[in-house]
């Protein structure tokens, strides 16, 4: 695919691509050689070092490394789960007609958006005393309701305003109007940005690490602790390589559902400005561009 | 060249003592506490019938604290406090396999005590005034006291008057760090573990981690050609008592008899050996109970 | 409350750290990440391939993995730094530029077509293109999500006070150890302070938001 930004390369161009590409992949080569035998002056390659993982204590320790892949995608999985209804309620709050009600729900929001989500855990964890997966569990759903809140209401206001007037035309009640009209486009329409966040929360998770929740990072520190500090670098290369892996995938997983989405979506109303862009194949989570919608009072 | 071996075969023993602490704590469980007592019966409305009727305990315990209460692979913790542990609820007729041990950090312990989301707290916790006001202690069962951990080579401090301006790592929020900042003027480098605090340690980009002198022995243990203590003196004094809820004083009374009662009867002495009695070669006698 | 009265001292200290972390790493965040977003947009394949691998690696890591990378791993390597904040704003600067190149990338694909198109028929080059007519334009779709990134980085250099760095929120940890009986107190002034950073950047992304809708 070519790009209107430049010409397709000639011959000349292309030689010094490839010349500058080559030296690039050298420089990067070259530093990750210095790393690897700084590392390796250290002793971090000895096998004995690495025998943790399949030597006689490679049971307990993949024992431990599992379960912490259980108690992030736990933590994970359940902040989700909670968090989305109560977005969908707090977005219902923050576009109600009633002053009183969506004043006091945007001052929620903007608290909870304006937080650190490990001081929210951290102050679950510590005013309520609760432990400290219930606290990394609270703190991911407050704040990703509040995203998924505004996520919501970006996706409302974009819709365009004679969906709106139609429902109410044909007597639908306001609520009735939001809940069978304005809701499901807004969600489809919006899906790309909430699957995203999605990932993020998964992310969130080893913030867990912080207020001692033993998530995978915990659990790496945990085994390194008890190990000993000659351990903790292994034990932070695997515990990282897992936490990306598991990543990556939750994010493939993201951009297959955002892609099927965006079918769909086309298949209803068609998004207000159809706007070919300079970069082909660009799947674009943090479009923002959503204009202010219709005034609703 | 000649170092690199060394530190390999220093290596080797720490990953083999670490693994017999560990086969240690799987079977180590019924060699060094005491058979829970059968036929323990206790006055009716006792902490100690209820719990003894229950067949079960919740203790709170640190889970990162090497020799006192450190979870291992297994996930089930080791150390001086948890053998305590282990020691009362024998006592109580409950078996080490029916405790329950809950996590507590620094900032929530006198929380979960007083919301009763454990029944004892033993997670080297130093007896103040100000916990005082919301919990009741038993004991003290060990003393311990705040030191200095430097590099091997470091002969500049050996005091904590020495670290006066200068950088030292300790776990956010802790009470050495406080101490070392307060009192001595040290610049705190906050980290979220004391393990943490030893790799900046290493690179001298901190001149010292501090903490309670036991921690700080055990990394000694561990690593003996790169850190040493400052000092053997300490210059803090931390009493560790079992936190309990505050009004329960016929509960705390007991276990105080049974903390002198472990004294006279070597389950103490064996607790200790089995524990961070591998590490640091003084044996503690059991501190004056402080009867309040 | 007399607590949070009695630590403002603290308070204003880790307040003016996080700023500085968060302030330093922005700049060098948005430099870093329009570069990525210029490279993933060029003709030279390597510099696509790299600029995408970055971007995506860094995305999919927790903060707390790297920071647990510079502040730990680093020194190893030999990089040792004298100020922890060096470690700090490293993890911070590296993470967030992701973040911006992606933004900044889905600004360039806002730009109508016809722009470069009528640009490089003028006879403009590459770097033309991009200097003077994409970038300006792409800067003002990109202005909202931006702030929205760097509020959001403001939060995130709390995972800072784990890493040796004292910071606002390291400041609570140590004020809430210190004063146990007012915990809620004190974590509500740390609240306070970090709402005093992001609620006007907020506000400035939604002010912004509606003048960019104005212009269009």
């Amino acid at each position: 695919m070519t790009s209107v930004l430049y010409d397709v390369p000639g011959p000349k161009a292309r030689l010094y691509s490839l010349i500058g590409s080559a030296a690039g992949v050298l420089i990067i080569l070259g530093i990750l050689a210095i790393a690897v035998t700084t590392l390796a002056q250290q002793g971090i390659f000895d096998a004995d070092r690495w025998a943790i993982f399949y030597g006689p204590m490679a049971p307990d320790v993949w024992n431990l490394i599992g379960q912490g892949i259980l108690s992030t995608l736990a933590a994970a999985a359940v902040a989700a789960v909670i968090a989305f209804p109560l977005g969908i309620a707090l977005c219902l709050l923050r576009i109600s007609l009633i002053p009183w009600i969506r004043i006091p729900t945007q001052v929620v929001l903007e608290f909870l958006r304006g937080m650190p989500v490990v001081l929210m855990m951290l102050f679950v964890l510590l005013v309520f005393a609760t432990g400290q997966f219930q606290a990394v569990v609270v703190g991911l759903t407050l704040y990703n309701a509040a995203i998924f809140a505004e996520i919501l209401r970006a996706g409302i206001q974009s819709l365009p305003k004679g969906q709106r007037e139609a429902g109410l035309a044909i007597g639908l009640r306001s609520f009735q109007s939001r809940m069978s009209i304005e809701f499901p486009q807004a969600v489809r329409r919006m899906l790309p940005s909430l699957v995203a966040q999605l990932v993020v929360l998964l992310k969130d998770t080893s913030l867990g690490y912080i207020v001692g929740y033993e998530e995978l990072l915990r659990k790496i520190q945990i085994m390194a602790d008890f190990l000993g500090p000659d351990f903790l670098f292994p034990a932070f290369f695997v515990g990282a390589a897992i936490y990306i892996l598991i990543n990556l995938t939750v994010s493939r997983i993201a951009i297959m559902i955002e892609r099927r989405g965006s079918k769909k979506a086309a298949g209803g109303v068609a998004p207000p400005s159809l706007r070919t862009g300079l970069v082909v194949g660009g799947n674009d989570p943090v479009a923002k561009d959503s204009v202010e919608g219709p005034n609703k009072a | 060249m000649k170092s690199l071996i060394t530190r390999r075969k220093s290596l080797l023993v720490a990953a083999s003592a670490a693994l017999a602490l560990s086969l240690s704590a799987c079977g180590g469980s019924s060699g060094t506490t005491t058979p829970p007592v059968a036929s323990a019966s206790f006055e009716a409305g006792t902490t100690m019938e209820k719990l003894n009727k229950a067949g079960t305990i919740k203790i709170g315990t640190k889970f990162d604290q090497p020799l006192f209460g450190q979870k291992g692979l297994d996930g089930k913790p080791v150390g001086f406090d948890v053998e305590m542990g282990k020691a009362i609820a024998a006592k109580l007729g409950i078996a080490p396999d029916k405790i329950e041990w809950v996590e507590t950090v620094s900032q929530n312990r006198e929380s979960f005590i007083e919301q009763g989301r454990v029944d004892l707290v033993i997670a080297t916790y130093t007896i103040n005034d100000a916990r005082k006001e919301k919990v009741a202690f038993a004991g003290p069962y060990y003393e311990a006291g705040q030191a200095l951990l430097v590099n091997k080579d470091d002969t500049s401090i050996t005091k904590p008057e020495d670290v006066a301006g200068k950088k030292v790592c300790s776990v956010t929020g802790s009470t050495p760090a406080k101490t070392i900042a307060e009192k001595y003027g040290a610049e705190v480098v906050p980290a979220a573990t004391y393990t943490a605090c030893l790799e900046p340690l290493r690179n001298k980009q901190v001149v010292a981690v501090t903490t309670d002198n036991v921690i700080l022995a055990g990394y000694v243990d561990k690593e003996p050609d790169a850190f040493k203590l400052a000092s053997d003196e300490t210059f803090t004094k931390e009493p560790y008592g079992i936190g309990l809820k505050k009004d329960d004083t016929v509960f705390r009374a007991w276990i105080n008899d049974q903390l002198e009662g472990f004294a006279k009867d070597d389950t103490y002495k064996k607790a200790w050996e089995a524990t961070a009695g591998k590490v640091i070669k003084t044996a503690p006698e059991l501190p004056t109970i402080n009867r309040y | 409350m007399d607590a949070v009265i009695a630590s403002l001292p603290e308070y204003w200290d880790g307040f003016l750290r996080t700023l500085y972390l968060s302030v330093i790493s922005g700049i060098i965040a948005l430099i870093v990440g329009t570069l990525l977003a210029a490279m993933r947009v060029s003709p030279v394949a390597a510099l696509r391939g790299f600029s995408m691998f970055y971007v995506e690696v860094a995305r999919n890591t927790p903060l707390t993995i790297i920071f647990f990378f510079a502040a730990i791993v680093l020194p190893r390597l030999g990089v040792k730094f004298e100020q922890f904040e060096v470690a700090a704003i490293i993890a911070l600067s590296s993470y967030t530029a992701a973040f911006i190149a992606e933004a900044v990338r889905s600004g360039v694909n806002s730009v109508p077509v016809g722009q470069a198109e009528a640009a490089r028929s003028v006879g403009m080059t590459f770097t033309q293109v991009l200097g003077f007519i994409v970038l300006p334009q792409a800067v003002r779709t990109v202005i909202p999500p931006l702030i929205n990134i760097l509020i959001a980085l403001v939060k995130n250099s709390s995972v800072a006070g784990a890493f040796f760095v004292l910071e606002l929120f390291g400041y609570g940890r140590q004020l809430s150890n210190d004063y146990g009986n007012q915990v809620l107190w004190i974590l509500l002034g740390v609240a306070f302070f970090y709402l005093l950073i992001t609620v006007p950047l907020g506000l400035l992304a939604h002010f912004v938001e509606r003048k960019v809708a104005i212009a269009r």
